[in-house]
């Protein structure tokens, strides 16, 4: 499927300087077949403006306000989105193209540089069905580098964002290719298979005892026998989670360390 | 460890300066007393023998009353009794001695009688020996003191270097740079005049971070219009975002500091405060000076749950490594947050450029 020549590129830019808006704007009006649809200044609002307006590009900074580029990324998960990452810092590209950026660019950002990432941008957007990429959900986390666990875990409700601080985070539940991540008494559900989160959760203070249950190790507070072979976990909330025999296992293991 | 007892060549040397006193001791023993010139000398010598060993051990009392941080009441007693006890074995030893030597040598027969009326004046010797080693070796220490405090200074002084080069290597944040010349980039087409505006003030703020490698120190005044330079900057980056609140005490403004101290301080809170907050926010800066001490504070804003830059620290790290190397206890560096404020507290000895450098 080819891009209909009269609709117009859909863009949004995602930075929470002014000035730098002001300069994608001004390279981007040389484009009739480009029609910018939104501002936005802070992670929050990109991804609120993602879900309502379905931008086909997404011009975004990596360092803004409450929520990072690659947060943003990893919650807009549309598919079919075409993504250029523009930031002072040269230290993301790596990670930037492992979520399949389509380009990476450096401010202060130079006009023929912009072009091509344009092009490149348009290049990816006609072609969008044949590159049928994995979740962006599941890439950002793949993309995070192996020493650096998890802080905190943004989720998206609609168009509204929540943040659970991976401290206060009590146990992680699956649900089909949901997770819901129970903090506070809450659950928050989020796309993303448990394992990709196992991965990306500090394996000294999260720990998989059940096919569908991770748990943070501090709030366990006893773990008994349940039935002849497998256990059940106490946490501090008074709630129990089955313990199986592989995640007892496990527990063991970490106990005895 | 015994600074004379520990190492062989010392104790010898020590024991050939004692001969001298031998022989002084021999003569006025001979000259005083009833003793021939041979019963002298045979009692000097071992017994002079002896009380170089005996004297010895007067470094240890010399160790454990440093003679600047123990009362002159104490010193007195512990090294006037010592003196007393020393010597007291030391008459007791040449009664011995003289008794061994009267008893076994026939031609020492009546040497222990001579003894006697020459015991009062061995008495003094001792103390007088004992006194004087005393005074041998808190010279000693202090020498060893002066010489280790030369040697922390010469260390201090290169690890303040060292530290002073790696700031100005660090000092100015290519981000800052890479972020601004976008923004000056925007303001060619848009507003050219804001685009000259923002050159010269970039250039004004480098001109003078580079000009202050060679300087070791600058007063608080030419700090804190370096902030005004880097701040103006930053205003044209995230306009009303950033806030700045400053109340600083004019007797303050003459005040020596290292070059580039505070400057990190406020760069920090810019780029994980309020580049951080949607809405912007306040930087505090605090300047006061009390009791010979300056002290700074920079409060500003910040967002707790911000996602993790890199890990930041890096400035604040390197003014407090730089405070240390500079002023040791004498300057104190402290980090807090509360809530969504960020608060670096420090302090340092105000010092004042000399009128003649």
């Amino acid at each position: 499927m080819s891009r209909d020549a009269a609709s117009k590129i859909r863009v949004m830019i995602v930075d929470d300087e002014d000035l730098a808006r002001q300069v994608l704007r001004e390279y981007l009006s040389a484009h009739a077949e480009v029609e910018v649809i939104a501002e936005c200044s802070n992670g929050f609002d990109a991804v609120k403006a993602v879900a309502e307006s379905k931008p086909d590009l997404v011009l975004l900074d990596i360092q803004m306000p409450k929520l990072d580029g690659f947060e943003v990324l990893e919650l807009i998960g549309a598919e079919g989105l075409a993504v250029v990452f523009v930031t002072a810092h040269d230290s993301h590209a790596i990670r930037a193209f492992e979520v399949h950026a389509v380009d990476y660019l450096l401010k202060p950002v130079a006009a023929d540089r912009f072009e091509a990432a344009l092009a490149h941008a348009k290049e990816r957007l006609e072609g969008k069905v044949l590159t049928a990429a994995p979740p962006p959900a599941q890439l950002a986390t793949a993309a995070r580098p192996p020493s650096q666990f998890l802080d905190r875990i943004p989720v998206r409700n609609g168009s509204s964002v929540f943040i659970v601080p991976v401290a206060k985070l009590d146990y992680v539940e699956a649900q089909d290719d949901y997770v819901a991540l129970a903090s506070q008494g809450k659950k928050h559900l989020k796309q993303q298979t448990i394992a990709a989160l196992e991965a990306a959760l500090d394996p000294s203070r999260f720990l998989r005892i059940h096919r569908s249950y991770i748990v943070n190790l501090e709030r366990v507070v006893k773990v008994e026998p349940y039935g002849k072979d497998s256990h059940m976990a106490i946490l501090t909330s008074g709630v129990q989670l089955p313990v199986s025999r592989a995640g007892y296992a496990r527990l063991r293991a970490f106990l005895d360390r | 460890m015994h600074p004379i007892f520990g190492q062989l060549r010392r104790l010898l040397l020590y024991l050939a300066a004692w001969i001298p006193l031998a022989a002084l001791l021999a003569y006025l023993l001979s000259v005083t007393g009833e003793l021939s010139r041979v019963e002298s000398a045979c009692l000097a010598l071992p017994l002079c023998f002896l009380y170089a060993f005996v004297c010895l051990s007067a470094w240890y009392p010399c160790r454990v009353t440093p003679i600047d941080r123990t009362a002159i009441n104490r010193l007195a007693l512990t090294h006037v009794g010592g003196a007393l006890v020393c010597s007291g074995v030391w008459v007791l030893a040449a009664r011995i001695l003289a008794w061994l030597l009267s008893s076994n040598v026939s031609e020492f027969r009546s040497l222990s009688v001579h003894l006697d009326p020459a015991l009062p004046l061995i008495f003094g010797a001792g103390i007088l020996l004992y006194l004087v080693s005393v005074f041998f070796y808190y010279a000693l220490i202090a020498l060893e003191a002066s010489q280790q405090a030369e040697a922390r200074v010469l260390q201090a002084g290169l690890l303040a270097r060292e530290a002073e080069l790696k700031a100005l290597k660090a000092q100015v944040n290519p981000h800052f740079l890479f972020n601004s010349l976008n923004s000056i980039s925007a303001l060619t087409s848009s507003d050219p005049a804001r685009a000259r505006e923002m050159c010269i003030l970039l250039g004004d703020f480098l001109r003078r971070t580079l000009g202050l490698g060679e300087k070791s120190a600058i007063t608080l005044q030419e700090e804190i219009s370096l902030i005004h330079a880097f701040l103006a900057v930053e205003k044209i980056r995230f306009g009303a975002r950033l806030r700045m609140e400053e109340t600083i005490a004019p007797e303050a403004l003459g005040i020596d500091v290292p070059p580039l101290l505070l400057q990190p301080l406020v760069e920090n809170a810019v780029v994980h405060g309020i580049a951080n907050c949607i809405a912007g926010g306040w930087i505090r800066l605090g300047v006061q000076c009390e009791d010979g001490l300056l002290s700074v504070v920079v409060e500003n804003q910040f967002d707790p749950e911000a996602p993790s830059r890199h890990k930041n620290g890096m400035g604040l790290m390197n003014v407090r490594q730089r405070l240390e190397a500079r002023y040791g206890h004498r300057a104190t560096f402290g980090v807090t947050s509360e809530g969504d404020r960020f608060r670096v507290g420090l302090t340092l000895p105000a010092e004042r450029r000399s009128p003649a450098s």
